[in-house]
């Protein structure tokens, strides 16, 4: 029972296989630190004093109290910061660490307080008197459009944040030629990141002009250049070290809090190490969110069923700053020509600032929202026509190019591998689609939905894109690999140990990463979009290739062979025209590294595959790649909906072939999968969603607010579809993302298989079923 | 106005302790802040997630559910005291070898509740696996690979039958 062995694909020693995590002893011995665990020396705690307000203006911060009562050694308000302001990008820099003049969400930061413990800190924390002025606001995005709306910003009209209009091939003239043509209009909910461990830093000073920076990041050099422009100090003196990250998923883990701006300064200024670990509560009511979006998709089709064209328009909830969401709404634009054939596509974008806390980017960023929406809609149209759900995705899906060819969309995505018709034949075939019956059992109904998606990997974005790795041969034959980029669970330090090994033609263990401290591992942009195994694994590659010819000079030399006739595996080094001369990998090193005058070896290696191929997408028109290759999906999900109550449940009848490229963990290319589509997919499309009044949030416990447990989790099967990008390391394209978006159509789809109503609006969650339900039995009996 | 420090006497991993608390202070606090044993997490505070679940006499308990001086006079095992020197736990084993970890957070959490689990039921059913870790949210590893593990666990721990 439960005893499912892992297939085995390529002919590596290491890659390819089920590979045991490299952090996997710690974690589960509860070794692993993560931020919230480290400690210094003459520690204090700090705690955010945060507005109730979700819109008001500041008038007077009196901390005076606060400051005297015994114990409290530092108060910071956002006047200390000197009006500095930061953001994703350079234009968008909008947010105070602090909030100085207003805030634009509730319990937005407005002080920090520094505290010999936590106690006195919250206590310090009420003893701050802020006068506000409240001020009326916008809640979500047609509140904020609408014609004299206060505004979030001063100097943003409107309360526009990001505004996209594209337009492909000719729209009007296609639905025109169209034989049907469908408009729909779908929402997606304002859903929580999930992470179960809030986010937590610990900062000090070393010296008066260096910053010591321990916490919760995914892309650690962000806070990296962030702290250094905020504290006026040079890149060298910041030093960010990163201890095992408890998921991250996108937004606030990527980038910076008040309290990670707070806990730097209060340390400035206590002149001692400063803890500040963020409750679930504010982790709940403050860190960044999926948008919620409302996305209205028009397509025309042939009698057959062949797509002509889509027009897509999106309104986004952006929250109170502009954070990702320049980012955000171009890929909910991008990856619609994906992975379908579509000749004509037009889509206008409109991101709205609101009173309600930001919105940034959530695993499956963006192609989330939209291809929820056209698969759904591809089944209604389906439906309409009278064809099976998965003939109409096999006669418009893309097909895999021929080797060496690219498939290039109409606004100039390229496409080198694309697995997605093996995709929906494999899952077709495991789930006996064609065989499939309507079942009802008293008052429980069954329904199964189809879906494909697609996700972008090795994601490039403008300014700095590369990934560095450095890899130090010790002189016993161990070896230190330093990677800037970071594993927040994904299990990239397993597959960047594994690529190395594989490479150098040593064991596994013989490796040994050192995670991200800036002050010795080189720059990186971080854990995003997929980004870390398609450009840290090409680095990793290189890095070893590096070292290893560097060795293989010294064994050339000792063989009296040219460096081309050696090799190394499984810890030998070899004549390759004539393996019986042959030495141990430690004899190797070791010779390299005493032999007169004495080498230390040290590969490097950067990514540039996806940065050099075909430039960087261009928001504003929509053209372009935002990834370096992409992966694709296809899933069938059943349901059980209790039709009485509206609950619905997920049954393990659930298969998702992923298209990963190649699989370099098999073990971790399905945890991946697996957990894509249950904790952001399935999830949104059946139980989370924030419940919000006037900028408050309703439901800020993980009791309130329904995160997915394992008593529902349906005991997905994953099928590996190998299609060998010639742009990912050893042909490998991200694995998790893909299945976010996947999983919530096919979930669906199964509502409406089972009882005949279609949910547009997620989540699904009983209320919403029961309603549609009664609604449909009472139109039936009319 | 806070209470006076309380006598506490338990065993943690087998360690016998006693020491002096506030009444108002959580388990999990005591073991994370005094203790230093932070393999045990906190992720909520409201008995919610599960990442805090400790073993008291074997059976599982949320250490933020619990006041430390509930625990006076009991058995309390955290994660550091499950394995057996370097031999792994049978869970442990098959959490690593099964793939089943992805950030870890939940993992301390989730081997005591399969711990407490198998203790008391050694050839559970899938449901009874379901049900012991359902106090246990993952945010990351979507739970088959937990359960699959756990079911490798009890067989391992049987005898493999």
């Amino acid at each position: 029972m439960g005893e499912t062995k892992s297939e085995v694909f390529g002919n590596y020693s290491i890659l390819g296989k089920a590979i045991p995590r490299v952090d996997a002893k710690a974690k589960v011995t509860g070794q692993a630190k993560y931020a919230a665990d480290f400690e210094e020396a003459n520690m204090l705690w700090g705690q955010i004093k945060r507005s109730p307000y979700a819109h008001a203006r500041i008038l007077n911060i009196d901390t005076s109290k606060a400051e005297k009562l015994p114990g409290v050694k530092a108060v910071t308000t956002g006047k200390d910061f000197g009006g500095f302001k930061w953001g994703w990008s350079g234009p968008t820099r909008d947010e105070e660490p602090l909030a100085v003049e207003k805030v634009r969400y509730q319990y937005e930061g407005v002080a920090g307080v520094a505290a010999v413990d936590e106690e006195i800190a919250q206590e310090a924390c009420d003893l701050i008197e802020v006068d506000y002025e409240p001020l009326p606001g916008v809640f979500d995005p047609f509140e904020a459009m609408a014609e004299g709306a206060p505004l979030v910003h001063e100097g943003r009209p409107g309360n526009i944040c990001v505004e996209y209009h594209w337009n492909f091939g000719d729209v009007e003239k296609a639905f025109a030629e169209s034989y049907l043509v469908r408009e729909d209009t779908f929402q997606t909910p304002r859903q929580a990141k999930g992470y179960l461990e809030p986010p937590a830093v610990v900062a000090y000073w070393p010296d008066p002009d260096r910053i010591v920076y321990i916490g919760a990041k995914g892309s650690p050099y962000f806070p990296y250049r962030i702290l250094a422009r905020c504290f006026n100090l040079p890149l060298s003196n910041v030093r960010i070290i990163t201890p095992i990250i408890g998921s991250d998923f996108g937004g606030t883990k990527n980038d910076m809090t008040p309290a990670d701006f707070s806990a730097v300064m209060l340390a400035k200024k206590a002149g001692r190490p400063v803890k500040i670990v963020t409750s679930q509560f504010d982790t709940l009511t403050t860190d960044l969110r999926r948008h919620p979006m409302w996305i209205t998709v028009k397509t025309g089709v042939t009698k057959d069923g062949i797509l002509k064209a889509t027009s897509l328009k999106a309104v986004a909830d952006g929250g109170a700053y502009t954070r990702m969401s320049p980012l955000t709404m171009f890929l909910v634009g991008t990856c619609m020509t994906l992975p379908y054939k579509l000749p004509n596509f037009k889509y206008d974008a409109y991101n709205y600032f609101t009173n309600n806390p930001s919105s940034a980017a959530m695993r499956g960023h963006g192609l989330y929202h939209s291809r929820f929406a056209a698969d759904v809609q591809l089944d209604m149209i389906a439906e309409e026509l009278g064809l099976d759900p998965v003939e109409i995705r096999l006669k418009n899906s893309i097909p895999n190019p021929k080797s060496g060819k690219i498939y290039k969309t109409v606004n100039d995505v390229h496409v080198a591998t694309c697995g997605v018709q093996e995709c929906i034949e494999k899952v077709a075939e495991a789930v006996n689609w064609k065989a499939r019956k309507k079942k009802v059992e008293g008052y429980r109904a069954y329904g199964l939905g189809f879906a494909a998606a697609t996700y972008n990997s090795g994601t490039k974005l403008s300014a700095h894109n590369a990934c560095a790795a450095i890899i130090r041969v010790c002189e016993d034959g161990s070896v230190n690999y330093l990677t800037g980029a970071t594993d927040v669970g994904q299990g990239s330090d397993t597959i960047m140990c594994a690529i190395v090994a594989e490479v150098l033609g040593i064991k596994l263990e013989d490796i040994d990463l050192k995670r991200v401290d800036s002050a010795f591992t080189p720059v990186d942009p971080g854990s995003y979009g997929s980004r870390v195994t398609v450009h840290a694994g090409e680095a990793a590659t290189k890095a070893a290739q590096d070292a290893k010819n560097q060795l293989l000079e010294v064994a050339a030399e000792q063989f009296g062979v040219k460096p081309d006739d050696v090799d190394i595996k499984d810890k030998k080094v070899f004549v390759k025209s004539n393996p019986e001369r042959n030495m141990a990998w430690e004899r190797l090193v070791r010779i390299a590294c005493y032999e007169t005058p004495g080498k230390v070896i040290i590969g490097r290696g950067y990514s540039t595959q996806g940065i050099s191929m075909y430039g960087l997408a261009d928001f504003s028109k929509g053209v372009g790649d935002i990834g370096t290759n992409y992966s694709f999906t296809a899933q069938a999900s059943e349901v059980e909906v209790d039709v009485e109550t509206g609950v619905i449940k997920c049954t393990d009848n659930n298969v998702i072939a992923h298209d990963c490229g190649f699989p370099l963990n098999v073990q971790a290319v399905e945890t991946q999968v697996q957990g894509g589509s249950y904790h952001q997919g399935i999830s949104a499309a059946v139980y989370e969603e924030f419940k919000m009044d006037s900028g408050q949030t309703l439901n800020p416990n993980l009791v309130d607010y329904t995160r997915p447990r394992a008593y529902e989790a349906p005991m997905t099967q994953v099928i590996h579809v190998i299609t060998n990008d010639p742009y990912g390391p050893f042909g490998a394209k991200e694995a998790s993302e893909g299945s976010c978006c996947s999983a919530p159509p096919s979930i669906i789809s199964a509502i409406h298989d089972a009882t005949g109503v279609w949910i547009n609006d997620l989540p699904a969650q009983p209320e919403k079923v029961f309603w549609a339900l009664k609604k449909k039995r009472e139109k039936g009996q009319k | 106005m806070k209470g006076e420090m309380k006598e506490l006497k338990f065993t943690v991993n087998g360690k016998p302790y006693e020491l002096k608390v506030k009444p108002e202070t959580l388990l999990v606090d005591l073991l994370r802040q005094e203790l230093k044993l932070t393999g045990t997490k906190v992720g909520c505070l409201d008995s919610a997630c599960g990442a805090c679940t400790v073993n008291i006499d074997g059976k599982a308990v949320r250490s933020c559910s619990v006041l430390a001086l509930q625990a006076n006079g009991h058995e309390v095992t955290t994660i550091e005291g499950v394995a057996d020197g370097d031999e792994l736990h049978p869970i442990q084993q098959a959490m690593i070898d099964h793939g089943a970890i992805e950030c870890g957070f939940c993992t301390p959490g989730m081997v005591m509740s399969a711990r407490a689990l198998l203790a008391e039921s050694p050839d559970p059913t899938r449901e009874e696996v379901k049900e012991a870790i359902q106090g246990n949210l993952c945010a990351d590893a979507g739970y088959v690979k937990y359960i699959e593990a756990i079911e490798i666990a009890a067989k391992e721990i049987r005898g493999g039958k």
